[in-house]
């Protein structure tokens, strides 16, 4: 039944009962990737609402704008080549061919991420070093809690995505791991897409 | 069943309350009797609704209790009942917004002839600026702000040359004419509300806000600040006095400009020093007090706090309540410093004496005495007790335990502070209860004793 | 389809194996037990904010009489008191409280879909009210900076706990919004995915409903709250100026520059407003069941009501600069604002309507739930009105900050939820214990609770009109407030006192009832609603036994002509409706 027939249906009249067996669901997959989907939807507004007080606070005239080292270039690759990989091994998942190569893509993927985090610990040291500390200016506080909120959300995953290798090392097929992989992946892709989204605000302005 | 009657119960009580309650709106003294008009508006539309939505539902609760054998009917839903409702809901929306919404649209566009002044607060004071002869207010900086320049006008500004500075919270403004109100805070967030003339807003740090009314009617209304400011939200107190223009000119006259008042001589505290002769009698030869004839030591004290008091027992502010025994002894001493630049000069002279120790003559538990303090009393002294020109408030540290005794029993009793005129005092009124009985008392003076 | 919730999953081995003591009441993932470790958790710490609405009231009543309370303990008291009230209690009551007892058992699942993240969500709720409380015990105490926490004020030394309480009040609501996020996506991933066969969405009781807006509502709206808690804590602890402009405190120039303060108040709001529907739209939800259950008619217009609901819930965040017309905003803003909260009034009134029509013709039960679930509509009916008052741009201009508006927002948000949050305890408590609560002890309860807040809160608005502003420790000396005002006060903080007092009745009926009240089988009221319909009365873990219910009909078949009950619980067959061109052999299954 259309979302709409259902919502203007008149539920005092009586249907004969649908049959089938599971129970009723709105959206046709897992639940758990339906609440991954509604929590990356909570996060959105966090960096929406972060981005908007962004914009706002820099019309008010003391902004000075930062320059961006070029260090974030490199750690933006880092982020790219860990999202491929988890897509590398989600697809391979879905087939369960080489079992050894998921295992190798997805930590390989994590390792990355790791780096990228480890990359932004040293860019924000760069900046510290150069006297841009967080209180310097509106700026660059901006960059550290946008940064640092983005690093932060990709802590969390990682610590997902350590339970899930250690599982995958520790079996012989994928099976219990699949859906962990696709969580994994989506929430990188979601990751990745806000750095860029958030890289190209910071170096914008 | 009981229910149903005590539904009609409180709709009629509620309705009598309404017409026999003596607490209403204060008489209105400015233009905007279309607010009033709007709210009486909303007033008869909602208090309709009110009436007849409950006494619907008691007539139901009544005529459909449970009775043995009755059976409720089956209805799901009435569409065209609930969309009628609805519309007739959203009329009677429209009739309330509409109004609300062009009254709203006089209140934001300023009218050109409205004369500007300005409200400054700060924590827990106000203070006002009017535009000199050039009708054009000078800039301001918070980074400007200081001892000397309590306003943070911009020194290189010729606009602000002229501006006439009230340092006290009273102000007048002329009855009949539209003025704007320009709102700007020092520190936090406050609000300039007069309720007699309906308008509020914040006074927000950072930025000016506005407001605008012509005052109807001459007479003394109270300004309060209505947003929460901290401790002190609720004795930051002022006075507006509507005036005739003749009135409102003279007042204007007498208060100083910023030129004045930044041009103002250093005082002379050799001239002092001779007029302190007088005081010396009982007060001691260094300003360090004597019990035996009720004189609180002096040295140690900021000159500005010494200027208002003396002022104040002059003006009888201070030391005229009939139980403020020793008050009534100071008011003649103090008279006879006979102009403000001999108060400067005195004040001056004891600000710069020696600071000399004063023996504790009270005991308590001084661990208390500082949970009290830091918590009520730091605000304004200090945590350090030094005080501050920018809160009005003098040093306590190494003062006469016993004078602040009396005092602050005279704060709490409005023997001291109640005067309309004592700018400050009346915090201290209210303030000083946060030392309930005589054991906290204690204990926060011996607090103050440990201090350095 | 092949996918299996987690909730159904070959559990049936363990569902009734016997558990420890900790695993079943401590460490326990049954839905049911956390609820109600949540719902007592937020009650016990109600009691602590009710507390401190006693000592404000004290204050207000008889001024400079009590010597536990100092300016500062006041502003403290009455920041902690609407914190507290707002988020810690009701808030995690109807979602962590009810939404966890009924959603599973509304919907006929036999679990959330998370259990262990169920789980943690309380635990992390716990930790929040812990580190919240723990502010009453370190320098300075908790923050008196009042429940919005309006810097500049909120961390400069003029403040009551700006030294630590602040910080600690900050890291608390951090923690609660991980633990609300944590229980939300299971709400409502819960309600998405693991109804019962047969329970469509139009087929769901309107708690349901209420409780999954409500829930979404959270999930859009308490990111506001936590992205202007961490830029306050940057600028408290890292010196940033998000927030905080070129101020002086106390004589001295402080290190921030350019921020804005009104920036904050937006983003506080943006949670704010919709936070008084995350608490209303519940109470909507369960007083429609209680009453509909006990006026033993269906509810009036359920469709619409249900639109309604989700209306109420968008409009929400459109409304929330409403609280900020005297703020130093743009002006033009009024405009806008005051377009949008009056149109919220129309679907607001709706529900009203349908309430009491759903009482027309009913046949109705007077006892304990129903008195409250009317009370209610009483006394939201006189919040719901008042708020036209304020949310008119230029009436707010002489209201706002005044106590009209402390009544306004009690009567709306304080009382009427309150009075459901009760109507919910009374209806419900069969369901949890198996016991019937004592009729009498609960009638007197309503009583006290109901005419005692009205006689706090009517008075109330007059003070308003009357200009007396709110959050003052005293009110000192005016021209403008006669003598009247202060005895008037007195009276209201007697009525206080009453009603505070009066709720041990609610406590002793609780325990009492525990060990002495009568059975109560499990459906007392004749009730359609599947949770009634449990083959176990509490329900066991696993809440079903070995089948989960199959869904036939709406939740509000009540007297339906010519059945010969007046009610059909939702997992009966058959088809019984008025139409009637069906024979009505079938004859109704008798549920136990």
């Amino acid at each position: 039944m259309s979302f709409y027939k259902q919502v203007t249906s008149k539920p005092w009249e009586y249907q004969a009962p649908v049959p089938g067996s599971g129970p009723e669901t709105v959206f046709g997959s897992e639940s758990e990737k339906i609440a991954l989907t509604l929590f990356l939807v909570v996060v959105s507004v966090i960096f929406s609402l972060l981005t908007v007080t962004y914009y706002l606070r820099m019309d008010i005239g003391d902004w000075v704008p930062l320059s961006d080292p070029s260090m974030l270039w490199f750690n933006t690759g880092l982020l790219v080549v860990s999202s491929i990989l988890f897509q590398y091994s989600r697809t391979k998942a879905q087939g369960e061919e080489n079992v050894s190569s998921i295992k190798l893509a997805f930590f390989v993927g994590g390792v990355c991420a790791v780096l990228f985090v480890g990359g932004q610990l040293f860019v924000w040291q760069q900046l510290a070093s150069n006297g841009l500390g967080v209180g310097s200016n509106p700026s660059s506080a901006f960059f550290y809690l946008l940064t640092g909120m983005h690093g932060l959300h990709l802590v969390g995953g990682l610590w997902v995505w350590s339970k899930t290798s250690l599982r995958l090392f520790g079996s012989t097929d994928v099976g219990d791991s699949r859906l962990s992989i696709e969580l994994c992946t989506t929430y990188w892709h979601f990751l990745l897409v806000l750095w860029v989204l958030l890289f190209a605000v910071l170096a914008n302005t | 069943m009981a229910i149903a009657v005590v539904l009609v119960l409180l709709v009629v009580g509620s309705v009598v309350f309404h017409f026999a309650s003596p607490w209403w709106f204060t008489p209105l003294a400015s233009n905007w009797g279309t607010i009033d008009f709007t709210i009486n508006l909303t007033f008869w539309v909602t208090g309709a609704v009110f009436v007849a939505v409950n006494l619907f539902m008691a007539y139901c609760v009544y005529r459909f209790r449970h009775k043995a054998g009755h059976k409720a009917v089956y209805e799901p839903e009435n569409a065209k009942l609930e969309i009628g409702l609805s519309a007739v809901t959203a009329v009677g929306v429209i009739a309330m917004l509409a109004p609300g919404l062009f009254v709203w649209a006089t209140f934001v566009t300023v009218p050109e002839e409205a004369t500007e002044y300005e409200v400054v607060g700060q924590q827990w004071q106000w203070s006002f600026r009017y535009p000199g002869n050039d009708g054009v207010l000078g800039t301001v900086d918070t980074r400007h702000i200081s001892e000397a320049n309590p306003f943070g006008i911009n020194p290189e500004d010729p606009n602000g040359q002229d501006d006439i500075l009230v340092k006290d919270p009273e102000m007048y403004l002329p009855v009949g004419k539209p003025v704007k109100a320009l709102l700007r805070s020092k520190d936090v967030l406050h609000n300039y509300t007069v309720p007699q003339f309906r308008v509020k807003m914040d006074l927000v740090p950072g930025m000016v806000t506005y407001l605008w009314f012509t005052p109807t009617v001459v007479g003394s209304y109270d300004i309060l600040c209505e947003e929460l400011c901290g401790i002190g939200h609720h004795v930051m107190r002022g006075k507006v006095v509507v005036a005739e223009q003749a009135d409102y000119d003279a007042w204007l006259s007498r208060q100083p400009t910023y030129a004045q008042l930044a041009g103002m001589s250093a005082p002379n505290a050799a001239a002092g020093q001779q007029q302190y002769a007088v005081c010396a009698s009982c007060h001691g030869q260094q300003g360090e007090g004597n019990p035996a004839l009720n004189a609180p030591k002096l040295n140690g004290l900021q000159s500005w706090y010494i200027e208002r008091q003396l002022k104040y027992y002059q003006q009888g502010v201070r030391g005229a309540h009939p139980d403020d025994v020793y008050g009534r002894q100071m008011a003649p001493m103090a008279s006879m410093l006979s102009t403000d630049e001999a108060v400067r000069n005195v004040a001056a002279y004891i600000s710069q004496l020696p600071v000399t120790d004063a023996p504790a003559t009270v005991s308590g538990n001084a661990a208390n005495g500082m949970s009290i303090y830091n918590a009520n009393c730091a605000a304004c002294h200090g945590k350090d007790g030094k005080g501050s020109w920018a809160t009005d408030a003098p040093n306590l540290v190494g003062m006469s335990d016993w004078y602040a005794y009396t005092q602050l029993n005279n704060f709490k009793a409005e023997i001291r502070g109640a005067h309309s005129d004592d700018d400050y005092g009346e915090q201290m009124v209210s303030m000083a209860t946060a030392m309930r009985n005589e054991e906290q008392l204690n204990d926060v003076l011996s607090y103050i004793n440990s201090l350095q | 389809m092949a996918y299996v919730p987690l909730a159904d999953q070959d559990h049936e081995h363990e569902l009734h194996d016997p558990h420890t003591f900790i695993t079943k009441y401590v460490w326990s993932q049954d839905h049911k037990v956390i609820a109600i470790q949540y719902g007592g958790t937020a009650i016990l710490v109600g009691l602590v904010a009710l507390g401190l609405s006693v000592m404000m009231r004290l204050q207000l009543g008889f001024p400079d009489t009590f010597s536990l309370i100092d300016p500062s303990s006041y502003y403290q008291a009455v920041t902690m008191h609407g914190m507290i009230m707002v988020v810690y209690l009701l808030t995690a009551l109807f979602l962590g409280g009810f939404g966890n007892y009924l959603i599973p058992l509304m919907c006929g699942a036999r679990d959330m879909v998370f259990p262990f993240l169920n789980m943690l969500s309380f635990w992390f709720y716990l930790l929040s009210v812990l580190i919240l409380l723990s502010s009453f015990f370190v320098t300075g105490g908790p923050t008196g900076a009042g429940w919005t926490l309006y810097p500049p004020q909120t961390i400069t030394p003029g403040t009551p706990g700006h030294e630590t309480g602040i910080l600690l009040m900050l890291i608390s609501l951090g923690v609660f919004i991980v633990a609300f996020t944590m229980g939300g996506l299971n709400y409502v991933t819960t309600v998405l995915q693991a109804r019962s066969r047969g329970l469509t969405m139009m087929r769901l009781p309107l708690s349901v409903w209420g409780i999954l807006t409500a829930t979404v509502l959270g999930l859009f709206a308490f990111p506001a709250l936590l992205v202007s808690a961490i830029m306050m804590t940057f600028d408290l602890m890292l010196g940033t100026s998000f927030f905080m402009p070129a101020i002086m405190a106390a004589g001295e120039q402080l290190d921030y520059n350019g921020g804005s303060p009104i920036l904050f108040q937006h983003l506080f709001w943006f949670f704010g407003h919709p936070e008084v529907y995350i608490v209303a739209l519940p109470a909507f939800g369960l007083v429609s069941d209680v009453l509909s259950t006990h006026a033993r008619k269906n509810i009036f217009g359920y469709r619409m009501m249900v639109w309604a609901i989700v209306a109420i819930g968008g409009l929400s965040f459109v409304v929330w600069a409403h609280h900020m017309y005297v703020s130093g905003m743009n002006p033009y803003f009024g405009f806008f604002f005051a377009t949008t909260t009056l149109i919220i009034a129309v679907p607001t009134a709706l529900k009203v309507y349908n309430w009491v029509l759903t009482l027309w013709e009913g046949d109705i039960r007077l006892n304990t739930p129903m008195l409250f679930a009317i009370g209610f509509i009483f006394t939201f009916i006189h919040g719901g009105l008042t708020g036209l008052f304020l949310g008119n741009v230029v009436i707010d201009l002489p209201l706002s900050d005044t106590y009209f508006v402390v009544a306004h927002f009690h009567m709306v948000m304080g009382v009427s939820p309150v009075l459901v949050v009760f109507a919910a305890l009374y209806h419900w408590y069969p369901k949890m214990t198996g016991k019937m609560m004592n009729e009498t002890l609960g009638k007197l309860h309503f009583w006290c609770t109901f005419l005692g807040t009205y006689a706090i809160y009517l008075p109330m608005h007059y003070l308003g009109f009357l200009g007396v502003p709110r959050r003052y420790y005293a009110m000192g000396s005016t021209d403008f407030i006669p003598e009247s005002a202060q005895a008037l006060n007195a009276n209201i903080t007697l009525a206080a006192l009453f009603v505070a007092t009066a709720q041990v009745l609610f406590f002793i009926n609780v325990f009492w009832s525990l060990k002495n009240g009568k059975p109560s089988g499990g459906n007392p009221w004749g009730a359609t609603t599947l949770e009634w319909q449990t083959p176990d009365t509490p329900p066991k873990h696993g809440n079903w036994g070995k089948d989960l219910p199959v869904v036939h009909r709406w939740a509000y078949d009540y007297s339906v002509p010519g059945y010969p009950q007046d009610f059909i619980p939702q997992n009966v067959a058959g088809d019984f409706g008025v139409s009637d061109d069906h024979d009505h052999d079938d004859a109704p299954a008798k549920h136990a």
